[in-house]
Parts: structure tokens; sequence; C-alpha cells
């Protein structure tokens, strides 16, 4: 594919900064030593100055609250929540003022936000540095919720996120940031609740969101020949593009929905609610979610490990879909 | 700086437009509550006045302004629209929010206003960003933040004022220490004799002033403003004022007679006429003249208000998100 080159994915998210810095002035972002950590912000500061890289103190609050204020008063602001666990002290924020300001005005303000970190496991930090924060925050209406899954996704959808004028919760991965991948040569965006195939198949539907799409990939990929496993990334649980779900459940007849959030009340609960109300009629077995243990995340290795669907667990699910 | 007599003619036609607001909304409460309609929260700003009057009265149109739950006050001191208030009490399409927000959540971007808030010192952060705003764009606009003293205890006013004077922002944190958080006496709730004095422990100016008094909330503000316009950072004022009225509607507390007897003596109204005659800025005839005005134009927002259609059920996903 000329029209394709490999990278990882923080460069694929450096690049949707570095563009729409580029773009639109009214673009800036504030975070915690925004420019390190892990690298999807590199270079931003020295290209751009300090007026539009900001870091900040550690007030997550007070520079979400600022940024929620900045974009009423018609600039598009980022905000870098370091590891995005800390959402819990600027919820507020979030929740009360960010997702229901406009609704609240009768429509007349308008909120051009994202809210940008990583989450996730693997790094083993424990129960504070480990949780997936999306459906806490698909809860409450008034977010867009994004989680990209490949590197193509993470440019085009951070690019798309940062045009939107609506509040965004971007939701990264760091099991992802060193994924390698194809991404098209030059600027392209990827619009928000558009779902995608990440691979055909005709045997049963896999729903999977952020790295969970990557390890069902991969068990897709070791069942080939005998199970044919459709993967489709919804890409944004809000708004969800609930139509190319029912449409692959009515191809394949059967359900499995993946993520490394606990699975109590989860996404996977929310899939199988809409597909059991809108195509009961096409499933051919019970749908079944596999997630995250309904436990604070343990330090040590195994007990993470334990507390995650795996590959095999995902396999292992697929075929029991298959064969019940 | 001290206001102009044409201002302090206008702080008092402002005052009378907060009071009658106010009085006639709590009849028009108690009215629908007795016909079993519940208005939701309503916070009644009298005894506050002089604080959002004089305040507000040293803004342009382009400054803004972050209310609080107990917010009608400021959003008639900064030029916003009586009618379109009334209309959104009562939950009407032609309500300043559509009949989506209500009491606590009017806004008018036009006019600087960008709401109230239901969560004690939340719209304290929020008013850090057109702050930042304004010395992104190079422009001398101001941001008032109000907020009571029960909000100077959550941990988003110390956060704000700190990255306000790190960064230079021009905003003035007024703090309406009206002495009760909901219930609970100020003495009961605050670790230092007046919230002024936690300004200084982020590096800028904080004075109180008496809150009952628009002329000396005026001189306050107005330093204040000059200082942010000059691109000097924060201040904090504290204006020391009475709230007359419960915390909300239909809400017992339990103060003693006197202290609501003593709090008639500190009403801003009568004072501040009883100056502009004295110093002979305004005569007996005009201040009657005034109040017949204001008089005139509460029952005609009222009137609009109550003719006003309800919004269309079919409607009420509209203004979620810019589609």
């Amino acid at each position: 594919m000329a029209n394709m080159r490999e990278v990882v994915l923080t460069r694929a998210l450096n690049e949707a900064l570095h563009e729409e810095f580029k773009r639109d002035d009214n673009v800036f972002l504030v975070g915690e030593e925004v420019g390190g950590v892990f690298g999807v912000t590199r270079g931003l500061d020295r290209r751009f100055g300090d007026k539009r890289v900001r870091c900040t103190p550690i007030s997550e609050a007070a520079f979400t609250g600022l940024a929620v204020g900045a974009a009423v008063a018609g600039l598009r602001p980022i905000v870098e929540i370091m590891y995005l666990d800390f959402v819990t002290v600027c919820w507020d924020q979030i929740a009360n003022q960010a997702a229901k300001l406009r609704y609240m005005s009768g429509g007349i303000l308008k909120m051009p936000l994202v809210i940008r970190g990583q989450q996730g496991n693997l790094s083993r930090e424990a129960a504070q540095h480990s949780q997936q924060i999306e459906g806490w925050c698909a809860q409450v209406p008034g977010l867009k919720v994004v989680m990209p899954a490949t590197v193509e996704d993470a440019k085009g959808l951070l690019k798309s996120s940062i045009r939107e004028d609506n509040p965004v919760i971007f939701v990264e991965h760091r099991g992802l940031y060193g994924l390698k991948g194809p991404m098209p040569r030059g600027e392209y965006t990827t619009p928000l609740g558009v779902a995608k195939v990440q691979r055909e198949g005709s045997d049963i539907t896999v729903v999977a969101t952020s790295v969970a799409v990557q390890k069902s990939l991969g068990a897709a990929e070791k069942l080939a020949g005998q199970i044919s496993v459709e993967v489709v990334d919804p890409r944004t649980l809000v708004p969800l593009d609930t139509e190319t779900i029912l449409a692959s459940v009515r191809k394949t007849g059967r359900l499995l929905v993946v993520h490394d959030a606990p699975v109590r009340l989860g996404f996977g609960a929310e899939v199988v609610r809409a597909v059991t109300e809108e195509a009961f009629d096409a499933l051919q077995a019970a749908p079944r979610v596999v997630g995250g243990a309904n436990l604070p995340m343990p330090y040590s290795s195994v007990l993470e490990d334990a507390c995650i669907p795996s590959e095999d667990d995902i396999t292992q699910a697929i075929k029991q879909v298959v064969e019940s | 700086m001290k206001p102009t007599e044409q201002q302090m003619k206008e702080m008092l036609r402002t005052m009378l437009t907060i009071r009658g607001f106010e009085q006639t909304a709590c009849a028009l409460y108690m009215d629908n509550w007795e016909s079993g309609n519940f208005l939701g929260a309503l916070h009644s700003y009298e005894g506050q006045e002089a604080v959002a009057t004089g305040a507000c009265a040293c803004l342009r149109d382009d400054d803004y302004v972050f209310s609080t739950h107990r917010g009608h006050g400021h959003f008639i001191a900064k030029g916003g629209d009586v009618k379109a208030m009334f209309a959104e009490l009562l939950g009407k399409e032609a309500g300043c929010s559509r009949g989506r927000g209500g009491s606590m959540h009017m806004f008018d971007p036009e006019k600087g206003l960008m709401g109230g808030n239901g969560i004690v010192g939340g719209g304290i952060p929020l008013a850090l960003g057109p702050a930042f705003a304004a010395n992104y764009r190079g422009t001398d606009q101001v941001t008032v933040s109000f907020f009571g003293e029960g909000a100077s205890s959550q941990g988003v006013f110390h956060e704000s004022l700190n990255l306000a004077a790190l960064w230079d922002l021009p905003l003035i944190f007024v703090c309406e220490n009206n002495r009760y958080a909901v219930g609970t006496p100020v003495s009961q709730g605050i670790s230092v004799p007046n919230v002024s004095v936690r300004a200084a422990g982020y590096g800028c100016p904080g004075v109180t002033v008496d809150g009952d008094d628009p002329v000396a909330v005026y001189e306050a503000v107005s330093e204040a403003v000059a200082h942010a316009r000059a691109g000097n950072g924060p201040s904090l004022v504290e204006a020391v004022t009475h709230r007359y009225s419960t915390h909300c509607m239909v809400m017992q507390e339990g103060r003693e007679q006197s202290e609501l007897d003593e709090m008639n003596e500190h009403d801003p109204i009568p004072r501040f006429e009883q100056y502009l005659q004295e110093n002979g800025i305004i005569s007996a005839d005009e201040v009657q003249a005034l109040k017949g005005e204001v008089s005139q134009l509460i029952e005609e927002a009222v009137a609009f208000g109550e003719d006003a259609p309800f919004p269309d059920p079919a409607t009420v996903a509209d203004g979620l998100w810019v589609s």
C-alpha cells in the first residue's frame, strides 16, 4: 500500500496534535508535564510555544474547569489527564459542567473540548492507576466517548475530536502506545459515531473496544480455518453506531462483547441490550460478555493478569458461543 | 474609583429591580407550590442586592460573569432580560435557557452571563477559562467569579486562586459572605476571620468591604478590575452581606428573630436611597418615579412569562449537541 506507512500509535496521535495545532490557532493544550511522560505531545511546546502548550500545577479540577470555561469562550482546548484515573479529582468539572452547560443553556453555548489521556493496565501500577473510565463517562449524557484501537484510527479520530464542537472524552490505552500499524500518508479524519469492521467473518460477531480489539483480532487469527470471526470496533461508545453492530449480528447470528473494563453494568451489557431488543430473532446462541474483574486492580503481575481478559480467554469464549 | 452620579442612579434602579424580581418570584413560587406545581429550588438574592449591583457596574458588556445557585441578582445587574428570567422560572420556551435550566442555570453569553451553577464552588474553575482566553487573545476583558463564603472551603476555590495568580489571569473573585453556607453559620465553616485573608496564601490582593453598600463594593471591584485589565492578575474581594430569606424556598431554618430584626437595619436599599438623597444625587420624586417604572417592568415581565408557551416535548433533545 503505497499510500500507507508503518508508525507507532503515539506517533499517530502526535501527528494529529501537530496538524490540528497548525490548522487552528484556537487549539491549545493544558495538563501536567505536557510534552513529556508518554511522548504523545512531543515537540508541541517547542513548535507552538508555552502560550499554547501549558504545563499546569497538579490541580486537575482547576485546569479542567479552565478548559471548560475557555471552550464556552470560543477557544478549542485539549486537556491532558496524565492517567485517566485522575478524572475522579475533576469529575465535577467533567460530569456536571462540561457535559451539561450547553444543554442547560438551551443550546446557546458551545463546548469544543477534548479531554484525553491514557488508561489501562500492563504497567503493574495497582488500583489507582489501572482503571477504565469509559463506562463512567458514557453514563453521563452530553459527553462523547472515543476509544481508538488502531494506529490509523488514533490519528483520524483525534483530529475529528479536536474539530468537534461537543465535549469528547478521548480514551487512549497505554498498552496500545507501542502498537505499530499502517497509517495513511497526509491529512485525514475519521468520523465519530461510525463503527469499523476490523476483520470480516461469518460465524460470530465480536464487538470489542480499545486494546480488546487487538486481542480479539489475535483470537480471530488463531481460530482462522475453524471459526470465521468478525471483529467490530465501535470506535466511539457515544454516540454508538448500533446499525453496524446489528448488521453484523444479523449476518453471523452470534455475539460476543469484549472489553477490559469491569463487566458489571458495563459497555458489554449495553451492546447485549441493544442487540436483544433489536435483533433477538437473528441470534442463534445466547450472547456473552467477557470483561474485566469486578475488583480494584491488584498489583502483582499474576493477579493483574487474572483480572483482564486475555487472548486465550477471548478464544475460549468465542468457541463456547459458537459451539453452544 | 467612585461611581458617577448617573451610575449611582442606575445602581439604585438595578437594586430595586432585583428586589422586585425576587419578591415577585417568591410569591409566584408560593402560588405554584400551593397549587401543587413545584418550581425547583429557588434561592432568593434579597438582601444581597448591593453586591451584584456594585460589582457589575464596573463591567462592560464583553466582560464575563460566572454566577451561583443564588444568581438572579447577578443576571439582572449584568443586563439580563427580566422577561426571559420569569419565563425560565416558569419552565417556558421563551426562557433565557429555553426551560432547560431553571432558576440556577440562566445564561446570556451576549451579555457575558455564563450561567449560575448547581454545585457550590463549581463555577469558580470555569471562570478561569474566559480569563485565560482574554490573555490568549490579547484583549483586556475581565471575568468575575461570584461565590459564597461556603464555597471558599471547597478545594476548587484554592486551586483556582493559585492558578489565576500563577498565570496572572484577569479574574476578580467576588466572595459574597452572607454568613450562612446553606444553614451553617460562618463561625462553624471558616478557619479565618475573613475570607479575604485567604488571598495572601496565593500572593494576590484581598480586601473585605461592606457588601450592603453598593458604592463600597464598586470602589473595591473597580480597583480589582483596573488591576486585572492592566495585566496584573486576579484579586479577591469579600463583600460581607445579609441573606434575608432561608437558603431556598420552603426550607426551614433556625435563625433567631433578633438576628432577622437586625438584618432589617442593614437593608441596602433604603440606606442607598437615603445616601443618594442626602447627597443631592436623586430627589424623593425621582425615587418614586423609579419605583413605579420598576414595578411596571416586573408586572409586564411576569405576564410575559405566564403567557409564554411551554416547550414542545418533542424538542426535549434539542441543544444537547451541536449537530
